[in-house]
Formats: structure tokens, C-alpha cells, sequence
């Protein structure tokens, strides 16, 4: 029996009782980016450390992916018969704006300001049978 | 306007799909045209700038033109590389390093929207997590940034829709064009909603097409042709921290201007005008709101006044302020390499009174460009005669 993993533990840690997102902070200006860079692009330090960013946040702007991805570099199922929209979006956290899939798709539920919390949404089962999970937003209520 | 580089010959190859004709042999089509309304042979041309994204390095294409020994050089500037084929060529000339070449724009794409299979962000050693969650997709960039727009400026879907709808019946004027049948802004907001609120008819999609532009000096114009344009400025400009672009996972919460207003302001700057004084406009229409966007951030209007500007049909041929009128991205595909120099190729027959039945009326002077695009960059140039 397979059990739950994150897409890549980078930027997305399920090791905890909660989910969480992984950011870089300038240890010199303070800035947080999404996912760690080496450099950063504010003050173009080089001293950057990681980051648990908060998991409830607002809806900043959003759209409704329509079509299947293509893949590569898409993970999760593509095929044009069985693919359902899904929505995408930017949720601003305490410490930085992060772009997310969003668990609802119907336009009419999303708008901009709305409470979000951070969830994990299947992409694919790997060769051991794993769930292979990525970070997504749904409606705090 | 005073400038010390003009346009003096111009070619294209029709935009489209074209089977079994590669990227590189629309370039030289459009390099023999442009020859031919300079009134030069390939011989003459002292130097030559290609670009191109996906479709071979543009310098090879010497073998099909003839081996002359000119200097030739490549370049590749994501979106704006047009616009960069452009602006190196015109400052070989006004650094007095030649007196005669050439900009090349080609370029040939797949189907469907543009993905990128290297990850955009780093992974660590591990997987695509941007990619393969299902972002990485230009076209959620858009529609994100206009559905913010639209809210927060009052812009309507019907607007989105008279954006389309203009660029396909301007489209339907050109013969150069890739989609020559105009859609009714019923048929544009009916189409599949690809990205919420843009539709399928609102887009552009990839496409190909070659154009080339031969410049000279100014004071040497007269050899080439009756109607020189001046090349008034050719810039470009990348993101600053702050701005939204295509392709970001995250954002700062900082507000900061994007790269269009950078580039806008400089281009204005080296002309010495201002946006009160262009005449015809050509803006970034990878789909219908990208155009109203871009209005605002090249300085034409301010926020939300699109929506009535629209409305009053200011921005079709006999408007206010014509724009797109070859019909844009949306009716010409985008060949990245190309569409910049497309863009310069309608201002230029504008300019001239030579674009037919899409002629914009009362005698053009000055015409403006604007490309933008991954990962964050804009190229505008001024033209006048
Ligand atoms: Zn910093």
C-alpha cells in the first residue's frame, strides 16, 4: 500500500501534522520568495535562508485552466476526455503572494479577497503506488 | 522628427501555417522582397541581423542568399527579439559602423499554447513541481492579470470581445494575414473558455512568418526611396523587482511598474514626444486583454477608459487612435522572432499610405510599436516620416 508524497519536499512539506510551503528569506533585506533562490532579487544578496510560510492567506487573483496541460512538463492526467477544469490562482500569505492551484473551478465561487487555506490535491500515482501530492488553496469556508 | 537611421526597404512572407516550408526559407523570402522594394541586391547589404526563436540560426541563411562575406549577426531575445534584430541594426549604423543592412524576423512553431518542458523554477533535484502541478502556462498569466484588471477598472467581457473582433476584421483587410475571416463579438464570447475570462477566439496562437526591413542612413535614403521612415527610437527594457510577469510562482507585495511602462517612457524620451502625438499604434495582443492593458501601459489612456474608448470605436482604422490594424497576434499568429518586425513592417505601409484597404486615413506621421512578452520584457519603437 502507497502512501502520500509531496511533488518535490523543496517547496512543499508534508513531513508535519500539517502541510507546508517552503520559501527563501534574505537574511539582509527580509524578502521572501517562492520557491528558495540562491541570489536574492531584491538587494541581490546571496545570503538566503529557508522559510515555513503561513498556510491561510486571501485570494489576490485567479483564473479557470480550461484545457489540459501539456505534458511534459504536466504531472497529473491530461487526457482531453476525462480532464476537468481546475482553477489557478495567486493567494497572498503573511509573507509573500504564492501562485497555487485552486480546489474550485466554478468562477462564480471565486473572488478576489475571499479566505483561502493552504490543502493538497492528488497529481498522480508513482511506480510504487505512491500518491503523489501537490500544494493547492480552498475556500477557509 | 529628426533621426539618423531610416527604413528604406521592406518584406515579408504571408503569416500562417505553411507545410513543408521550414522558418529559415520564409526569413529569405522576406529578405528578397525587402531587397526589392529597397531597390538593392543582397550583394549591397554590408551587414545583416537575424532572429529567430525555433527556427534554425538565422546567419546559416546566407547559404540560400548568397555567401558575400557580410557580417551577420544572430540574436534571440525571447518576445522581443524582433524588436532586438531591430535596434542592433540601427545602432550599427548610428555608430557609423555601416551605412547599409538589415533586420530579419522568422520563425516557425508547433501547435498549441507555448510550454516550456525545462523547469521554469528551481527543483532541487527533484521534480517539475511548477510545471507539474499544471501551472508554467502563458495563458493563465493573461487571464490572471486581466481578470484582476477587470475588476478593479470596470472592464467588461463585452470590451475583451471588441478587441478580437476588431483584430479579425482588420485581419480580414490583409493579405499578409493568417486569419482573414472576421468574428462577431457573439461568436468570440461563444467560443471555449480557455482561461477564464479570455476565450479560444480571444487569443493568438503560435504561428510562423518571416519579415525583413532594410535600413540605411538617413542623409543616404533618397538612393534607396521617395518615402524614407525615420527610425525615431528602438528600445527595450526588462522587469523590475515587483512587476507581474508571466511564469512568476510568487509575487512581492510591493507595487512597481512593469517593463512596457519602462520601455514606453524611454522610447518617448529619445523621440522627443509624447503619446499624444502618435498617429497609428500596433500593442501587444498575445489576446484581447493584453491590447487594453497595454494601451494604458504605453501611456495612450488612462486605466479603465478603455472600456468607453472600445465602446466608441476610437481604436478602429477611421478612430481616435487606430490600433493593430494588420489585425495583430490575434489574426497573424505570433512567430516570436517575427511579430515585433511585423508590427514596424504595417507602420511603416502605414506611414507610407500604402496599407490598401486598411489604409488609417488623414495622413499618418508617426506610428508606434510595442512587443511584451516572457520572461518579462517589452521592445517599442517609434517611427515617423
Ligand atoms: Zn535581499
Amino acid at each position: 500500500m502507497g502512501q502520500q508524497v509531496s511533488v518535490n519536499p523543496f517547496v512543499l512539506d508534508i513531513d508535519g501534522d500539517e502541510p507546508c510551503l517552503v520559501g527563501g528569506r534574505c537574511v539582509d533585506c527580509g524578502n521572501v520568495t517562492f520557491p528558495r533562490y540562491a541570489g536574492c532579487p531584491k538587494c541581490a544578496g546571496s545570503n538566503i535562508e529557508p522559510i515555513e510560510l503561513g498556510r491561510e492567506g486571501t485570494l489576490w487573483a485567479w483564473t479557470v485552466q480550461g484545457f489540459p496541460p501539456k505534458s511534459p512538463p504536466y504531472l497529473g492526467a491530461n487526457d482531453a476526455k476525462d480532464f476537468h477544469p481546475f482553477g489557478v490562482g495567486y493567494v497572498e500569505l503573511p509573507e509573500v503572494i504564492v501562485e497555487a492551484r485552486l480546489t474550485e473551478s466554478e468562477p462564480g465561487k471565486l473572488k478576489e479577497g475571499m479566505a483561502m487555506k493552504l490543502t493538497m490535491e492528488s497529481l498522480f500515482k508513482d511506480e510504487e503506488g505512491n500518491d503523489v501530492v501537490t500544494y493547492a488553496f480552498a475556500p477557509a469556508e | 522628427m529628426q533621426s539618423d537611421v531610416a527604413i528604406v526597404g521592406i518584406g515579408m512572407h504571408p503569416f500562417g501555417r505553411h507545410e513543408g516550408v521550414t522558418g529559415m526559407e520564409q526569413g529569405a523570402h522576406a529578405v528578397r522582397e525587402a531587397c526589392k522594394d529597397a531597390g538593392i541586391s543582397w550583394q549591397d547589404l554590408q551587414f545583416a541581423v537575424g532572429g529567430s526563436a525555433a527556427a534554425g540560426n538565422p546567419d546559416t541563411m546566407v547559404s540560400m542568399l548568397g555567401l558575400t562575406g557580410l557580417q551577420f549577426v544572430n540574436v534571440n531575445n525571447g518576445c522581443a527579439t524582433g524588436g532586438t534584430a531591430l535596434s542592433t541594426a540601427y545602432n550599427t549604423i548610428k555608430a557609423g559602423m555601416a551605412d547599409l543592412g538589415i533586420a530579419i524576423g522568422f520563425d516557425k512553431h508547433p501547435r498549441g499554447a507555448f510550454a516550456s518542458d525545462r523547469p521554469v523554477h528551481p527543483v532541487d533535484g527533484g521534480r517539475d513541481w511548477y510545471g507539474g502541478s499544471g501551472m508554467a502556462i502563458n495563458p493563465q498569466f493573461f487571464a490572471i492579470k486581466i481578470n484582476r484588471y477587470m475588476g478593479k477598472h470596470g472592464i467588461s467581457h463585452q470590451t475583451l470581445a471588441r478587441v478580437a473582433a476588431k483584430a479579425t476584421r482588420n485581419g480580414s483587410m490583409n493579405p499578409m494575414a493568417w486569419r482573414k475571416q472576421p468574428f462577431s463579438e457573439d461568436e468570440i464570447l461563444q467560443s471555449q473558455m480557455l482561461a477564464y475570462p479570455l476565450t479560444q477566439y480571444m487569443f493568438c496562437s503560435p504561428g510562423e512568418g518571416g519579415v525583413a526591413l532594410v535600413l540605411s542612413r538617413s542623409d543616404q535614403a533618397h538612393k534607396y526611396t521617395n518615402t524614407p521612415i525615420y527610425l525615431n527610437a528602438a528600445v527595450m527594457r526588462s522587469r523590475r523587482f515587483g512587476s507581474f510577469e508571466v511564469k512568476a510562482s510568487w509575487l512581492p507585495k510591493d507595487d512597481e511598474v512593469g517593463p512596457t511602462a519602462d520601455a514606453s517612457r524611454a522610447a518617448f524620451e529619445l523621440a522627443g514626444i509624447g503619446p499624444e502625438d502618435v498617429d497609428v499604434a500596433q500593442l501587444q495582443d498575445t489576446e484581447s486583454g493584453a491590447e487594453i492593458m497595454h494601451m494604458a501601459e504605453n501611456g495612450f489612456c488612462e486605466d479603465g477608459e478603455q472600456e468607453f474608448m472600445l465602446e466608441r470605436g476610437e481604436t478602429e482604422i477611421n478612430g481616435r487612435l487606430p490600433i493593430n490594424t494588420d489585425g495583430g497576434c490575434i489574426a497573424n499568429g505570433e512567430p516570436i522572432g517575427a511579430s515585433g518586425l511585423r508590427q514596424v513592417y504595417e507602420n511603416v505601409l502605414q506611414l507610407r499610405g500604402g496599407a490598401g484597404p486598411r489604409q488609417v486615413p488623414n495622413d499618418p506621421k508617426v506610428a508606434y510599436t510595442h512587443v511584451y512578452g516572457a520572461p518579462g520584457i517589452s521592445g517599442v519603437t517609434i517611427l515617423s516620416k
